[in-house]
């Protein structure tokens, strides 16, 4: 027998098992000519490979692993076409800051720039809309890129790293070194923040008669949730959250607002209006929460705690700024609090609270919001809640209180429709364990439906709970208000009957068409744990989300319920 | 009343990884702010993993520092700064050919003494110039020379560099 035989391995065979080292379990995805060597050695491979019906949904099966768990969901697919179709996925998951990892096959080097067959630059394409790309040309690089890929993916501000790998090197035969060291000279993970900065908050804080926290994804990320407790309880600080904030502090405490912003909770609004200091930590001030710039908070004092120097004054311009890690900076800050005196500021917002508390009609017609509170009131917070995009997730986030991290997934900064039953799945997957419901619109549910396969084939307990209102329902809300009610391009006429549909893949299908039906049918629904259920929902087709502020508004535009008067058509950005 | 937005010329410096795709990365961040870029120099360094930059671009400078910060998470950036406002040593080198008869070649020469400029290439009616120095004499030589007709002109774009012990 021949003496000390090489280990030679083909790249595939590498990336996979870095991947798997790694701690990875699902890759979703689509395969295609490019992409074979891998596919090959994905046979004999301990990761588990879930087919999509399109790539898009497989990005948004990743980002709902990476949202349910803080670790980078994985994606693999075919080049050209194949890879081109993550980009929505990509864009997803970098507007939200969420950890992807997502590979395209590439066509053979030699052939790399001439048009070759479903050959597409997607390095290229991908620069704006991921945190960072490689194109592999050397097989030997394979440990090393795979390292740095998670590693950039899931330290610091998260988001999607993608990773081109033309098929010979895929296929050639290489002796790995997986001990390899990371090559990131331009890249650096702040930690903790600047301590003059953090006593520059503390003594603004210790100031503040009526201070407010907003608390943004960051928080979740940074699991900050606990300190960010701490420092609200001790100081008696109100809280509210971003969407995407939502389970970065209990939204069933006492000192909790709710969402803030464009359909926010009044008091949520009221408070940003009324208070003297605002301190965001892990959120961007996004303009659908900060409304009109100019007229943000005038007199309040802002404080910003963010781990990307890069959001700091790019929207408000703090008066005090901490480029941290969210925990460990507030972790600091709270080791220098002196108590003070906010009981009249609590009073205040008690009184908002139950001045202008969120209210629906209980009887007429079925409402979504009568349905989501009866899905909130049944699962009390122990279900992962996902939200596709449009008025149901609004009044998802409005009614279903999240208390702990990870408990809420939704798309915030790209409102990508078709995100959440895809995404239900990715969460499902990662957590087997979990209650998980997919909340979404009749229009958005149809972008990525076909996934039902994937979650019918590998048995995925989710409860998709689509609201058919007929309506692009949230566009028809603009149009209503701000055109005159000219509806244009938002009828879904031609929906399929979403039960037999449902059933047409082998899954079950519920229907909920009167409020009496509304319990017993979530009740079958949530108990259903054969595999992925579906309950359409036939909702009332015309009803709008409030509280309103128009877009690029001021916050104290604010519209409470249907305006008496027209409104002028918005100015902000969509 | 409309605001009035200051167009200033910034000189930018960047050390970047020597890797394919980051001209492009940084381009685009300049681009997406709908952001100037008026010279451009990239050069290898003395150490072959990292290349150098030079940016001049013109605007409004908030916008400019937010793109300093958007330039600096590049992960192939190591760092961007902008040096505008310091004390630096500022080059620029131009070639600039220029129709010269016999009859003019005196005034077009004692220019270039004047500018410390240097003749590479001379025929019957044509001369070409190789002045280096700061970018705004470079400028002002070539407003001594319009009146010659200029055939045309190449410039290096800035090159900027920290005094002393500074690193750029
Ligand atoms: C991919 C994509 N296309 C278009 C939009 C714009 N958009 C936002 S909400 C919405 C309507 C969503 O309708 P539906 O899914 O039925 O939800 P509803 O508002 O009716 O609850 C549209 C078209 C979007 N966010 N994403
Ligand atoms: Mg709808």
């Amino acid at each position: 027998m021949q003496k000390s035989k090489k280990k030679l391995k083909t790249g595939a065979d590498a990336l996979l098992e870095c991947i798997h080292k790694h701690g990875v379990k699902y890759i979703f995805g689509h395969p295609g000519g490019a992409a074979i060597p891998i596919f090959d050695a994905l046979v004999g491979s301990p990761l588990k490979f879930i087919l999509t019906r399109h790539e898009q949904g497989a990005t948004h099966m990743a980002d709902g692993v990476a949202r349910a768990t803080g670790r980078a969901g994985v994606v693999l697919v075919t080049s050209g076409p194949g890879a081109t179709n993550t980009i929505t996925g990509l864009i997803t998951s970098q507007m939200d800051s969420t950890p992807m990892v997502v590979i395209t096959g590439q066509t053979i080097t030699p052939m790399l720039g001439l048009d070759a067959f479903q050959e597409a630059d997607v390095s290229g394409i991908s620069y704006p809309v991921v945190k960072h790309s490689y194109l592999v040309k050397n097989v030997h690089d394979i440990p090393r890129i795979v390292k740095e890929a998670f590693y950039l993916a899931e330290s610091g501000r998260p988001g999607p790293v993608l990773i081109d790998i033309p098929k010979d090197i895929a296929s050639t035969l290489f002796e790995p070194n997986y001990d390899v060291a990371m090559d990131l000279p331009g890249y650096h993970v702040p930690s903790h923040g600047d301590p003059v900065a953090i006593s520059q908050a503390a003594d603004y804080l210790n100031k503040a008669r009526k201070p407010l926290l907003l608390i943004g994804h960051g928080t979740v990320i940074a699991n900050a949730g606990p300190a960010v407790r701490y420092l609200a309880e001790t100081m008696q600080i109100p809280v509210t959250n971003t969407l995407l904030g939502k389970g970065g502090f209990p939204e069933t405490h006492a000192l909790s607002l709710g969402m803030l912003g464009m359909h926010g909770t009044a008091y949520a609004n009221k408070a940003v209006v009324g208070c003297d200091l605002i301190m965001s930590i892990g959120s961007r001030w996004d303009d659908r929460i900060v409304g009109r710039l100019k007229d943000f908070c005038p007199d309040a004092i802002k404080i910003h705690v963010d781990i990307d120097p890069a959001e700091m004054g790019k929207m408000v311009v703090p008066h005090c700024s901490i480029v941290g890690d969210a925990r460990l900076v507030i972790e600091e800050l709270n080791t220098q609090l002196k108590k003070g005196d906010t009981t009249d500021w609590i009073k205040q917002i008690n009184r908002w609270k139950k001045q202008f508390p969120l209210s629906y009609k209980k009887h007429g017609g079925l409402k979504m919001q009568y349905i989501l509170d009866e899905l909130y009131q049944m699962t009390k917070g122990k279900a992962v809640i996902t939200a596709d995009v449009g008025q149901h997730q609004m009044w998802a986030a409005q009614f279903c209180k999240v208390d702990h991290r990870f408990h809420w997934i939704t798309t915030g900064g790209a409102g990508t429709m078709g995100f959440g039953m895809p995404a239900a799945i990715g969460a499902q997957m990662a957590r087997p364990d979990a209650l998980v419901v997919a909340v979404v619109g009749d229009g958005g549910f149809q972008m990525t439906l076909s996934e039902l396969a994937t979650a019918a084939v590998n048995k995925v307990p989710i409860k998709v709970l689509i609201m058919n209102n007929r309506y692009l329902g949230m566009v028809r809300q603009w149009q209503n208000l701000f055109y005159d009610d000219r509806l244009s391009g938002v009828d879904l006429e031609g929906n399929p009957d979403f039960v037999k549909l449902a059933e047409s893949y082998g899954i079950k299908g519920f229907r909920i068409k009167r409020n009496a039906e509304v319990h017993k049918v979530l009740a079958a629904a949530l108990a259903y744990r054969e595999g992925p259920c579906v309950i359409e929902a036939v909702v009332e087709k015309e009803d709008n989300v409030y509280p309103m502020i128009p877009a690029g508004a001021a916050i104290s535009e604010m519209v409470l319920g249907p305006p008496k008067k027209k409104m002028a058509k918005p100015v902000g950005s969509t | 009343m409309e605001k009035m937005e200051k167009n200033e010329s910034h000189a930018i410096s960047l050390l970047v990884s020597n890797k394919p795709g980051v001209l492009i990365r940084v381009a685009l961040v300049f681009g997406r702010r709908g952001y100037n870029i008026d010279s451009l120099v990239v050069s290898p360094t003395h150490d072959p993993r990292f290349s150098r930059m030079t940016i001049v671009a013109s605007g409004d400078l908030p916008t400019l520092w937010q793109i300093i910060k958007q330039l600096n998470k590049l992960v192939d950036v190591i760092h961007a700064h902008d040096h505008t406002g310091e004390i630096v040593v500022e080059r620029e080198l131009a070639l600039i050919k220029v129709k010269c008869p016999a009859d003019q070649r005196t005034e077009i020469l004692q220019i270039t003494e004047h500018f410390k400029g240097d003749t590479v290439d001379l025929t019957e009616d044509t001369i070409m110039i190789q002045v280096t120095g700061s970018s705004e004499m470079l400028d002002s030589m070539m407003v001594m020379l319009e009146k010659f007709s200029i055939i045309e002109t190449v410039r290096s774009g800035k090159l900027i560099m920290a005094r002393g012990h500074e690193s750029t």
